[in-house]
């Protein structure tokens, strides 16, 4: 096969995959007549009736508040706690034990202990409980990024006499900005997840409680439509920060080249 | 982690004991501080019970069957679901890495179905396969399924072009090039993806307890929850999380011993 048809090819196979894969799903459906597996095509109906907008400001503006505010928090602690763990070992040794305990801990476990703790099912307990495991990429990645600065750019801004501060300005945070951007990009993902189980456990609105209501009363399509919801946000959210990624590393020249292909 | 690879160019010795007890002094001052804060009053006993009282109630916990039984439970469910997602991510992983084709066909469905919250599925869960095992062990695969078929497809990408044409010139056949040059050579994302897919595997399968009722830890802080038994709930959140540190540095300790041989024993954890 020449190079040209082989590509046209696999452009082909690109778009008639996913299309064969729906309509092989459409046809399992109407072949079933299940109401428990409703059809793609009713689905996306009851998606556009559903999201689109009539329940979009109770129920997927408040999740997607929780989402905003938890993982601008983790990022904002994540940053700050690692540039200074990253530049000291000692503190290293004393917080890597902590880190390493509650980064393994499945994220449901603490689910009864942060309504305990805070005395709320509201967005103080959600916030707070997204904000806590969304943390742990953004500090891994801000430790590891700061910890792989060549040594001899901070050698240099010290022997230039460059204050602390500014040192960590100028040098190490933008040096640590690239690796900060991938565990961001992981703790969105996260995010997601933890709000979707956040509300699935004690909660009043939101796309999980949606969920969670419309399975316990039986209803299929609404509950078809919250699943797809959930993916299409998982999936916006990454695209989203993916081109605010591309311009705010643009000037980094080897960021392509560190991000996997 | 790597730091034993890694000559140290200061004084090699005194440096590890000291992290070693600032590390073991950090520890007992973070126990000390809870206890402090629940025994006077900062936050009350009640919702917070001291680390003593928590410590206690784990030991009462662990002399019994009941726990052994549900911790098996949820082990259980973690290496099934973390068996059944290698068994399934690595052969399919090959096979999209050294292919383009295959790659470019099925990029679309695999880069919509990753981001889905596996969480998000529980409630399709509860319809078809219902609240047992089965349901956990699915859940736990399909959360553990995809970092890992990433990570392979990453790998076998990866592999020096060098090295497989080298091979073709001496007629190594595709089965024997895939033994000798792609599995080697994409072993260490095989793993890291591992490593990413045992912890999802653990969160996923107490994840179905709690929420599904399908046996182990989940469930029983489940029922120390609706009897209000706060000690109990700290003292299944600590074991839950012991669980997950020791899973983890089992993880990482096959991985050390198995990519021995490999000279890029890489710096920075994915």
């Amino acid at each position: 096969m020449s190079g040209r048809a082989y590509r046209a090819a696999k452009v082909a196979a690109e778009i008639a995959v996913p299309i064969a894969l729906v309509a092989a799903w459409q046809l399992w459906t109407v072949a079933r007549d299940d109401p428990k597996f409703p059809r793609p095509t009713t689905i996306v109906a009851e998606f556009r009736r559903l999201w689109l907008f009539s329940q979009f400001d109770t129920h997927i503006v408040p999740s997607l508040e929780r989402i905003g505010l938890g993982f601008s928090i983790a990022v904002v602690l994540g940053v700050a706690l690692g540039i200074p763990l990253g530049l000291s070992r000692l503190g290293r040794s004393a917080a890597m034990p902590h880190i390493e305990y509650w980064r393994a801990i499945p994220p449901p476990a603490l689910l009864p202990i942060s309504i305990l703790l805070l005395h709320s099912i509201g967005n103080l307990q959600k916030v707070s409980f997204i904000a806590f495991f969304c943390i742990f990429p953004v500090l891994l990645n801000t430790i590891d990024g700061v910890r792989g600065i060549e040594p001899t750019l901070i050698e240099t801004a010290r022997s230039f006499r460059v204050p602390p501060h500014e040192q960590i300005r100028r040098i190490v945070f933008p040096a640590a900005l690239p690796q900060i951007f991938a565990g961001m990009r992981t703790s969105l993902a996260l995010a997601v997840i933890v709000m979707v189980l956040s509300e699935y456990f004690s909660s009043t609105n939101g796309v999980g409680y949606v969920l969670l209501i419309s399975k316990n009363t039986f209803q299929f399509l609404p509950m078809w439509a919250a699943i797809l919801l959930i993916g299409v946000l998982g999936y916006v959210l990454n695209l989203l920060f993916l081109l605010v990624e591309r311009n705010v590393l643009a000037w980094h020249r080897g960021w392509r080249a560190a991000t996997p292909v | 982690m790597t730091e034993a690879a890694v000559p140290e160019p200061r004084i090699p010795r005194a440096p590890k004991v000291l992290d070693a007890s600032v590390a073991i002094v950090s520890v007992l001052a973070a126990l000390a501080f809870w206890e402090l804060i629940s025994r006077t009053g900062v936050i009350s006993e009640r919702d917070l019970p001291a680390m003593s009282t928590t410590l206690q109630a784990l030991w009462t916990l662990v002399q019994t069957g009941d726990f052994w039984t549900a911790f098996a439970e949820t082990v259980r469910g973690w290496a099934i679901g973390l068996g059944l997602a290698i068994a399934l991510a690595v052969p399919i992983g090959i096979a999209l890495g050294s292919s383009d084709f295959a790659a470019a066909a099925f990029r679309v469905p695999i880069e919509f179905l990753r981001p889905i919250p596996s969480a998000a599925l529980i409630p399709v869960l509860f319809l078809t396969l219902g609240t047992n095992l089965k349901s956990e062990i699915f859940l736990a695969t399909f959360g553990a399924f995809w970092p890992l078929l990433v990570q392979t497809m990453y790998g076998v990408r990866d592999v020096d072009p060098i090295a497989t044409d080298t091979a073709r010139s001496f007629r190594l056949g595709p089965a024997e090039r895939l033994y000798r040059v792609t599995l080697p050579s994409a072993l260490p994302y095989v793993f890291t993806g591992i490593r990413i897919s045992s912890a999802v595997s653990l969160i996923l399968a107490f994840t179905a307890e709690l929420f599904m009722g399908t046996g182990g830890l989940g469930v029983a802080m489940n029922v120390a929850q609706t009897f209000g038994l706060n000690d109990r709930i700290y003292a299944l959140a600590l074991a839950t999380g012991f669980l997950g540190v020791g899973i983890h540095f089992a993880v990482s300790a096959a991985e050390r011993r198995i990519l021995r041989w490999h000279p890029s024993q890489r710096t920075a954890a994915a």
